[in-house]
């Protein structure tokens, strides 16, 4: 699996996102700076990593959305490449037209720093064929707006379609307001878009994905990517 | 030429951050206070000297960067 990973100013992630690709794929991603307008030939995968690019200045992810790097990402889309934005980059995705919806504050206003409980909608997408429909996953949080929401219309298509992979719930699977920490509408967590070749979500499954870290349900998700670039290729 | 560019959010959009404001407005015993709704207000410079072409630019700024229109309104004013 080729992967690059993006670096925006006040990204603070992209580190912990190229030691879970290199460690799961078993291959470094190559680190593309914002100011690039081109992807390395021949990637398979680009993530867009968390952290706090241009400081969250005027909204969460609208300055990165524009920056020059930002054509050749949905270039790549639109010709089915993957993407994963991870947190600050699902925010930056949902910014540059990649997803749907935006990320407003959280309900409670306070930056949610903790494992959270996830269940993954279904398995026959690559970014969750790691893992079984149903199933639920501890990874952590970190983020002060992750309270996503979109038009009735939005939502009512992104259900119809299955484009919710991930939502927020109880540790036994159960969708409770008790356990969606920050509001989201339906507790979304994760969506893909239509296509299913771009994948936003505000968790961080990197940091879940050896012994020492304590868990290692993150992992599913990239070696389910590595699954399916190798059967495509 | 100078000119605001004004971005709140649409109604129906949950505004905690104005909730808050609104409860800490509240507990300054500021009286009369029904409800809060925060925004943002951008004060541009143009070089420009035609109204009508700075009005489009200014659209086009706000349609682009100043607002996410998933969730925000925008207005622009040439102040002079």
């Amino acid at each position: 699996m080729k992967s690059a990973v993006l670096v925006f100013p006040g990204i603070n992630r992209e580190r912990d996102m190229a030691r879970a690709l290199t460690l799961i794929s078993g291959r470094a991603p190559a680190m593309v700076w914002h100011a690039e307008t081109a992807l390395p030939a021949g990637t398979d995968l680009v993530v867009i990593p968390g952290g706090f690019s241009y400081g969250d200045y005027l909204r969460c992810g609208a300055i990165a959305a524009r920056a020059p790097i930002m054509d050749a990402v949905r270039a790549h889309a639109e010709n089915g490449g993957l993407v994963l934005a991870i947190c600050n980059g699902f925010q930056i995705a949902c910014e540059a037209g990649l997803l749907p919806g935006v990320l407003m504050r959280n309900a409670q206003l306070k930056f949610i720093c903790k494992d959270v409980y996830l269940r993954v909608e279904r398995s026959d997408t690559p970014f969750s064929r790691g893992y079984n429909a149903g199933q639920v996953i501890r990874v952590p949080v970190a983020h002060g707006e992750g309270n996503y929401i979109a038009d009735a219309d939005t939502i009512a298509r992104l259900e119809a379609e299955g484009r919710v992979l991930y939502r927020y719930v109880s540790p036994d699977g159960a969708l409770d307001p008790a356990w969606n920490h920050n509001g989201a509408t339906n507790a979304i967590a994760g969506i893909i878009n239509a296509r299913g070749n771009v994948l936003g979500m505000m968790p961080h499954p990197e940091n879940h994905v050896e012994a020492a870290m304590g868990c290692t349900d993150g992992r599913g998700l990239f070696a389910g990517l590595v699954e399916h670039l190798a059967q495509a290729a | 030429m100078k000119a605001r560019v004004t971005v709140t959010l649409k109604s129906g959009i949950l505004d905690p951050q104005g909730k808050a404001i609104e409860g800490a407005l509240k507990s300054l015993g500021v009286e009369g206070v029904a409800s809060v709704r925060q925004g943002k207000v951008f004060d541009i410079e143009l070089s420009a000297t035609d109204k009508a072409k700075a009005e489009a630019a200014l659209k086009q700024a706000a349609d682009k960067l100043l607002a996410n229109t998933v969730i925000e309104n925008y207005r622009v004013e040439v102040t002079g």
